[in-house]
């Protein structure tokens, strides 16, 4: 947190909603057959129904229903057994028909929750299923005003939204972000969105109001829209932290509106104020049955659920004892993280597998662009790898320095390649004892300073042993032979 | 046989079709000829569909040489223009689609044309289905073959006429508050508008969608029925659509032991029915007791008090909305003087449109405002809720409704078209089943004393559409038996061609 919004929440208290837009990531579009896909020539993804030609009728894409019931249980809200769509009608070239089908008063689920990583909870006030609208390419300027003329893409008219809402729970900018991230990862999880911010599969809109610290009342709120990354979230809500403070601090009111976000120039801008607000005229969509769900399918898709970032960071903080780093990348990505998921089930030494994922494994297959499950290490291949290494077969040093790249590329096993490579360590006592004992004649006055308990002179003679059997016999086991010679 | 093709049923000619007494090419061009001819009269088709209708009976002729039959060989059909036929225009008489090509086919008329139908043109209606006289027609309006100064009723006045003049045996119309049923009565043949959801309504350019219903329109209760069979059953692109299949008719109803229900608040004068009608549904009546049937007054205050009210808030709700895509952004009419977004929303939708569609905007927009909702809306939905009670009460009492369908019969044209309340007014006892969702028939039941047609309306609980029709084709067999001479009568223009 910046010093100027740490200056501005001593005195006034940001409260904070987010409406998060994610799309659902279904092959056909919610209400007719044509692909859901990003990208592609413009209308080529569109049919009479999601172009809203005169007689169409809409049917709902069973899929889409499924994935958004399994994004409100993943948030842990009521699925509420009737729901049903509604029109929610404006003007806009995007928007084919004239109204968008969504969900007004009856939302597909509500009250819910989102654990973030921070230990705080945010609730979800309620998520409903909704049509995403078309895009609108402007020639000659940024937006349809001042254009020279306006062309429509219809490609993304009818693509299954579900629209999460929470309470206003959020109180800096930083949670907010945190919030949107963890959405996103669950939204992942549940296989049911892609969480592509950049390509607008997660579109957010924060509502923002502040109030004098010790409160109750909420303040006047603005929306802002168009807050489309990560970034842009944290930077809006400060931003509007500011803007909104500076008014009250010189006795004004803030106005409630619409507001825009603009990146480029890092400030929101009026939209449209409260008098201008578009009457939606909701009522039910005569075109679709009420939707009814069974509590048999509420369970169905509960048990499909997976495990949740928030569980799985448990589990690997305390089951696996790692690091709030490492769980956190096994949990950011999902790809290393199942990874990993599948070497532990082979190892009982998790910090070990840990670090060999995220060490040499991660770095070489970066390095290579390739993914976990696409070279020759599998996970039972890395298991051997390490079960060499406890065995003091190899060491783990050589084993990283010397066995990249083979083990990703070779049909050798590991064993045979440390063979090959001439990577065994001696692990025959009997074999090395008589040049120990040898090295420690050697050095007759050293030896009897470690006799007298000099610890330190171990290492000496430990290196000198290395340098002999140029390193192919493992630390431990030289200790081994000293300590035996010691007691003698 | 040639010469009085179109005097025969849609069995009828399917039959010889199918039997290759004659080729469904013989059949079109007959019926092409005589379309052309009289609707320069009547102007019941906003165009025909010469080129189609040829292509579609050679492709149906070769299939009969293979030994294939069909349903409907070579029967002609007219489509109402507010549904969709690949490659040609859906305009629903409005100056918003007047150049609007389809790129896909509705559900029912795929159906028809996979029965052998043949398409002879699209029919006239009022703008977007809104109307009961075809006078809000963008284009022109359609006469009533029985006097061309009057008018067809509506909105499916175009089909009505099409088939009252016989330019085709069968057509298809769509009802959301009479609009098959009232012009049927006003052209005196039979219309009939199915339970909601067994026929798709895919296809169908939306007015209400909570009302709208494709249904058939033809010469004789039976041919009704055929069409029906071809055009019903589960469409999985219309989420509404019922399980339900109809199936064809093969007998007529035993009408002893049957009860009839007379509605009291529409009989004797109740909401201006015009004494003729009241008379000749008594006489009606009376032919149904002596076929065994009972007849009962029933009580229905809900239904006859509130529905034009609770119609005329729900109906223009769901056109506000379903007409808000005629913006001008991606088909259709665009105003050219437009100088920006909101100007051309404006110009396109005030100049696209006529008057009555822009009133029932406007209801409808005012209707759904944020602060009006719960008064109007929701407050129409719940009494919608309670006329379906009362119906289903009442269908426990009886087997089914009577009433006239219409309070009028035709009247001229520009009568009623500056006074909307008027026009509405027309529909008091069509809506009822279009708010319940009941299926409804009109059959002709007489004329007036000016030689116009009367219309009898019949309703029966949901899904109940089969036995419906077996009633009304024994009333129209019983009507043929007792009075000959009123059953035979056609109107005069329609021997003057071919």
């Amino acid at each position: 947190m910046n010093s100027v919004i740490e200056e501005i929440t001593k005195k006034y208290e940001p409260v904070i909603g987010l409406e998060v837009h994610a799309q659902l990531k279904t092959n056909t579009k919610l209400f007719c057959s044509c692909k859901n896909e990003f990208g592609g020539e413009p209308n080529a993804n569109t049919c009479p129904i999601c172009l809203g030609l005169p007689g169409v009728l809409p049917v709902l894409n069973k899929t889409a229903l499924d994935y958004a019931i399994k994004a409100s249980l993943a948030l842990n809200c009521t699925v509420n057994p009737k729901s049903k769509f509604d029109r929610k009608q404006y003007f806009y070239p995007d928007l084919p028909k004239g109204y968008q089908i969504s969900q007004y008063d009856q939302p597909l689920a509500s009250n819910g929750f989102v654990d973030l990583p921070d230990g705080s909870k945010v609730r979800i006030n309620r998520l409903h299923m909704e049509e995403d609208a078309g895009k609108l390419v402007h020639a000659g300027a940024e937006r349809l005003h001042g254009s020279a003329y306006s062309l429509v893409d219809l490609n993304r008219a009818g693509t299954p939204l579900t629209e999460i809402v929470t309470e206003p729970d959020i109180r800096t900018a930083e949670q907010a972000r945190l919030y949107v991230q963890e959405l996103r990862l669950i939204l992942i999880y549940c296989g049911v969105c892609d969480g592509n911010l950049e390509e607008g599969s997660m579109r957010c809109d924060v509502n923002i109001s502040l109030r004098p610290q010790g409160t109750e009342k909420f303040g006047t709120r603005a929306e802002i829209k168009n807050v489309n990354s990560f970034r842009s979230i944290q930077r809006a809500i400060e931003y509007e932290i500011e803007r909104q403070a500076e008014i009250l601090d010189e006795g004004g009111e803030v106005v409630q509106e619409t507001r825009l976000w603009e990146e480029n120039r890092g400030c929101t801008i009026t939209m449209r104020t409260k008098e201008e607000a578009n009457d939606y005229r909701y009522f039910p969509e005569p075109d679709l049955l009420p939707i009814n769900i069974s509590s048999e399918k509420i369970q169905n898709i509960q048990e499909e659920l997976p495990l949740l970032p928030s569980k799985k960071r448990e589990i690997y903080s305390q089951e696996y004892k790692l690091n709030e780093e490492e769980s956190f990348i096994f949990v950011e990505d999902l790809e290393r993280g199942s990874y990993f998921d599948e070497c532990i089930k082979l190892s009982n030494n998790p910090k070990k597998v840990a670090a060999w994922v995220n060490g040499p494994v991660a770095a070489y297959l970066k390095e290579q662009r390739l993914s976990y499950f696409d070279t020759k290490l599998s996970p039972e291949r890395l298991s051997e790898v390490l079960k060499l290494i406890d065995d003091g077969i190899v060491s783990d040093s050589s084993a990283k320095k010397d066995l990249i790249p083979d083990i990703f590329t070779s049909d050798l096993s590991p064993i045979e390649l440390c063979d090959k490579k001439g990577l065994k360590q001696i692990t025959d006592e009997s074999a090395i004892s008589g040049e120990v004992e040898a090295i420690v004649n050697q050095f007759p006055d050293q030896f009897s300073e470690l006799k007298s308990g000099k610890d330190k002179m171990k290492s000496f003679f430990v290196g000198q042993a290395m340098k002999r059997f140029k390193g192919k016999a493992s630390p431990a086991l030289i200790n081994k032979i000293l300590d035996k010679l010691i007691t003698k | 046989m040639n010469k009085d093709l179109h005097l025969k049923k849609a069995t009828e000619i399917a039959e010889l079709v199918n039997s290759k007494k004659i080729t469904a090419t013989e059949v079109t061009k007959y019926f092409l000829s005589r379309a052309e001819k009289l609707n320069t009269k009547i102007n019941a088709f906003n165009f025909l569909t010469p080129e189609l209708a040829i292509e579609q009976a050679q492709n149906i002729d070769k299939q009969i040489q293979d030994g294939k039959t069909f349903i409907l060989a070579g029967v002609p059909i007219g489509i109402k223009d507010n549904l969709n036929v690949k490659g040609i225009k859906t305009t629903c008489s409005s100056q918003i689609l007047k150049n609007y090509v389809s790129p896909y086919e509705s559900t029912v008329t795929s159906k028809l044309w996979e029965a052998g139908a043949i398409c002879i043109g699209k029919t006239n209606l009022d703008e977007f289905a809104m109307g009961s006289s075809t006078e809000h027609s963008a284009f022109a309006p359609t006469k009533n073959p029985w006097d061309l100064q009057t008018v067809p009723g509506g909105s499916s006045g175009g089909s009505a006429a099409a088939v009252a003049s016989r330019m085709v045996p069968i057509a298809l119309g769509s009802d959301t508050g009479g609009s098959i049923r009232q012009p049927a009565a006003l052209c005196g043949i039979v219309g009939m508008k199915p339970t909601y959801g067994l026929v798709s309504r895919y296809g169908l350019v939306a007015f209400a969608s909570s009302l709208d219903q494709v249904g058939p329109l033809a010469t004789n209760v039976e041919d009704a029925s055929l069409l029906l069979s071809v055009i019903s059953g589960h469409d999985e692109k219309d989420s509404t659509s019922l399980e339900a299949k109809y199936e064809h008719i093969s007998a007529q109803a035993d009408l002893k032991g049957l009860k009839i229900g007379l509605i009291r608040e529409f009989a004797s004068n109740g909401k201006g029915i015009n004494q003729e009608i009241s008379n000749s549904i008594n006489s009606s009546l009376q032919l149904f007791k002596e076929l065994g049937a009972e007849v009962k007054e029933v009580s229905m205050p809900l239904i006859s008090e509130h529905c034009l009210d609770v119609y005329y808030v729900i109906a223009p709700s769901e056109a506000s909305s379903n007409l808000a895509r005629y913006d001008g952004v991606r088909f259709g009419y665009r105003d050219t003087e437009a100088t920006g977004l909101l100007s051309m929303y404006k110009k396109t939708r005030a100049t696209g449109f006529g008057s009555e569609v822009v009133r029932r905007i406007m209801i409808g927009t005012y209707a759904l405002s944020s602060g009006y909702y719960d008064a109007y809306y929701k407050k129409a939905q719940q009494v919608r809720k309670l006329i379906s009670d009362e119906f289903e009460k009442t269908f426990k009492e009886v087997d089914v409704l009577l009433t006239p369908t219409s309070p009028l019969t035709a009247f001229p044209f520009g009568d009623k078209l500056n006074d909307p309340l008027s026009m509405y007014l027309c529909d008091i006892a069509t809506i009822p089943a279009n708010l319940a969702g009941l299926p409804a028939i009109s059959v002709n039941c007489g004329f007036d004393s000016s030689n116009l047609p009367i219309g009898l309306q019949l309703m029966s609980g949901q899904q109940k559409d089969q036995k419906l029709l077996q009633i009304a084709k024994a009333f129209e067999e019983a009507l043929r038996k007792n009075n000959s001479q009123v059953s035979a009568k056609l109107p005069e223009l329609i021997g003057k061609v071919n």
